[in-house]
């Protein structure tokens, strides 16, 4: 059974500016960044929220700088995943390459309400609200972006590529 | 006319693919060019040192420019440029602009011919779409992208719908590529182009001239757009002679394109545009701004930067002074440009007028530095963002307008259209 985590509900066009503003852009760890993930838009968010709580957007989740420093502060405050409506298209392929799952749901992002309880099975592709008693789907990932993440993102595909090249160099000197 | 031609995105993957290409259709494509810049690739280097690369795939086709957070701001700014300028002097880097050399990058690659028409670009900053304004697919990606581009060379895309964006009619006086852009946000809607290609055309577009075709595809992301891409022409053409550095290829779209929408702007109506916080859709004419006093005006970034833009504010600073307890900060956006500022004399202008102005920098854009605004300030800006926060504190207010109107609003500290203080008629 997926495990219940406690919604963080916001609207649309959620930007990377306040997910983690331009000032912190000085370190790219994920330990320093999570601290002030969502700081602009929700200031109860870096204090108020426990590991394992999950992110809820409208449309045009991520908009804005193309920061991989954004999904790299949602990981870094502990939160799985995020659902939401729909996702802008940088922040989306940043997600996948970093190996943080979004999900795209309208009628997730529709129906879940803020501190409501819910559950994502990723694997079902539904998301179980407890609080409301409702189910969503899940838009399932195209196929190409489902590999890369079940490869373990864009770096472990590159480390795989080199690996191949060396050996090919190898046995052809 | 049955629509099975392509679009001017499709043409342009397919020239580099060799082969016809369709919208939705999963691509891996050679690149002409990758960037990075002082903020994403730190940590893309870090990406491509752990991954166990070696080299990165032609030192002449990658791009590092320090634009963000330089001169230094602090400590941990210092040591993100030295690890690009490490990186960059190890591979051998032929496009690496250090901090007083270059500027903000998507001013810089175009200005000194390192992005040209047909190029194929992966940039890690989100404006790295600028470039579609010459004919190139140019967009935006993260650092691990990046990573992946200076390694291999290579990136995959999905072929993106497109939608056709005609402009026709004859432009008022003080009307620019920053108004049509935001009136185009507007209408469509901050996600109105999401995963799109935004191709903008039409007897408007061929009065534009480079300058203002490159504020218009610098915004393209501000609607979602993936390029925003204008079809080279004589404009083009001259702008690329003499600093060209590699042969530009001029594509058009198929006459029987099929796009997924067209949408035509009438712009003879359309007046100085202004967004208002927090989203640049919130778009209003400026005959409907009202009374909007400023704490402070910039004038500069990726957007409006170019010597155009500080022309136009010079000759409307000319022999006035801003408002009083109004900050004017001007930075060119690149190092060229400065200078050549400076050999105008408008730099002069500006500094008389109480001005502050800096080497290029993106500087208070994104809330980085030189500029940064406190609780409850009110800027005007002639840069493409003004979400919660962007500039400085989250109770801050950014609006968004061309260099004309900022100009204007720095002298009288509230925004103004720019014929009001040289006492001409508003149209």
């Amino acid at each position: 059974m997926a495990r219940v985590s406690v919604a963080w509900k916001y609207g649309d066009n959620v930007d990377t500016d306040v997910i983690i503003p331009a000032r912190y852009l000085v370190t790219g760890d994920p330990k320093e960044l999570g601290p002030h993930c969502l700081e602009g838009l929700d200031p109860t968010f870096p204090a108020g929220h426990q590991p394992g709580d999950i992110i809820v957007g409208g449309k045009n989740f991520g908009c804005g700088s193309s920061r991989e420093h954004a999904p790299l502060a949602i990981k870094g405050a502990g939160v799985p995943c995020v659902i939401a409506a729909s996702f802008a298209r940088i922040f989306f392929r940043n997600a996948i390459n970093i190996g943080l799952p979004v999900y795209e749901s309208p009628d997730a992002a529709a129906g879940i309400g803020m501190g409501d309880e819910i559950a994502v099975d990723a694997r079902a592709g539904t998301i179980v609200n407890r609080t409301r008693g409702e189910q969503y789907a899940i838009r399932p990932l195209p196929p190409f972006m489902q590999e890369l993440l079940d490869a373990g993102g864009l770096m472990a595909r590159l480390k795989r590529e080199l690996a191949q090249e060396r050996a090919a160099e190898g046995g052809n000197p | 006319m049955e629509r099975t031609g392509m679009t001017l995105a499709e043409k342009l993957l397919a020239a580099k693919l060799g082969r016809p290409v369709a919208a939705g259709e999963l691509v891996e494509v050679p690149v002409d060019l990758v960037m990075g810049n002082d903020i994403t690739a730190p940590v893309a280097i870090r990406a491509f040192e752990a991954a166990g690369a070696t080299r990165v795939f032609d030192p002449d086709r990658v791009a590092l420019v320090a634009s963000h957070f330089v001169p230094a701001r602090d400590v941990s700014s210092a040591n993100q440029t030295s690890t690009m300028r490490r990186f960059a002097l190890a591979h051998h880097i032929r496009h690496y602009y250090p901090e007083g050399s270059g500027g903000i990058e998507h001013t810089l690659l175009p200005e000194r011919g390192i992005v040209v028409s047909g190029d194929i670009v992966v940039g890690a900053d989100s404006h790295t779409c600028t470039y579609g304004a010459l004919g190139a697919f140019a967009t935006g990606v993260g650092s691990t992208d990046l990573a992946y581009a200076m390694a291999t060379g290579r990136t995959w895309f999905k072929v993106p719908e497109t939608t056709s964006f005609v402009y026709h009619g004859q432009r008022q006086p003080w009307v620019t590529g920053k108004d049509l852009i935001l009136h185009t946000i507007h209408l469509i809607g901050d996600d109105g182009a999401l995963y799109q290609s935004m191709e903008f055309s039409g007897s408007a577009i061929g009065e534009l001239s480079m300058e203002d075709r490159l504020t218009m595809s610098n915004m393209a992301i501000e609607a979602g757009g993936k390029v925003g891409l204008v079809t080279p022409d004589a404009v083009t053409e001259a702008y690329e002679r003499g600093r060209a550095l590699r042969p530009p290829r001029f594509l058009a779209p198929d006459p029987n394109a099929r796009y997924l929408a067209a949408i035509d702007v009438d712009v003879s109506r359309l007046e100085p545009q202004v967004a208002f916080p927090w989203l640049p859709s919130k778009t209003r004419p400026l005959s409907e701004v009202g009374d909007v006093p400023l704490d402070q005006v910039f004038i500069g970034s990726c957007t409006n930067g170019r010597l155009t833009d500080l022309r136009i504010a010079a000759r409307l600073l000319q022999g006035r002074r801003v408002a009083p307890n109004l900050r004017l900060v001007v930075i060119p956006a690149t190092q060229d440009v400065y200078l050549k500022a400076v050999q105008e004399g408008l730099v002069e202008v500006f500094v008389q007028a109480g001005a502050m102005v800096s080497a290029a920098t993106c500087g208070p854009c994104l809330g980085g530095h030189t500029g940064v605004l406190g609780a409850g300030e009110r800027c005007l800006s002639t840069s493409n963002r003004n979400y919660v926060g962007r500039m400085g504190d989250p109770t801050a207010e950014v609006y968004l307008a061309s260099p004309a109107v900022a100009a204007a609003s720095a002298v009288t500290g509230r925004i103004t259209h720019p014929a009001a203080i040289l006492g001409e008629e508003v149209a």
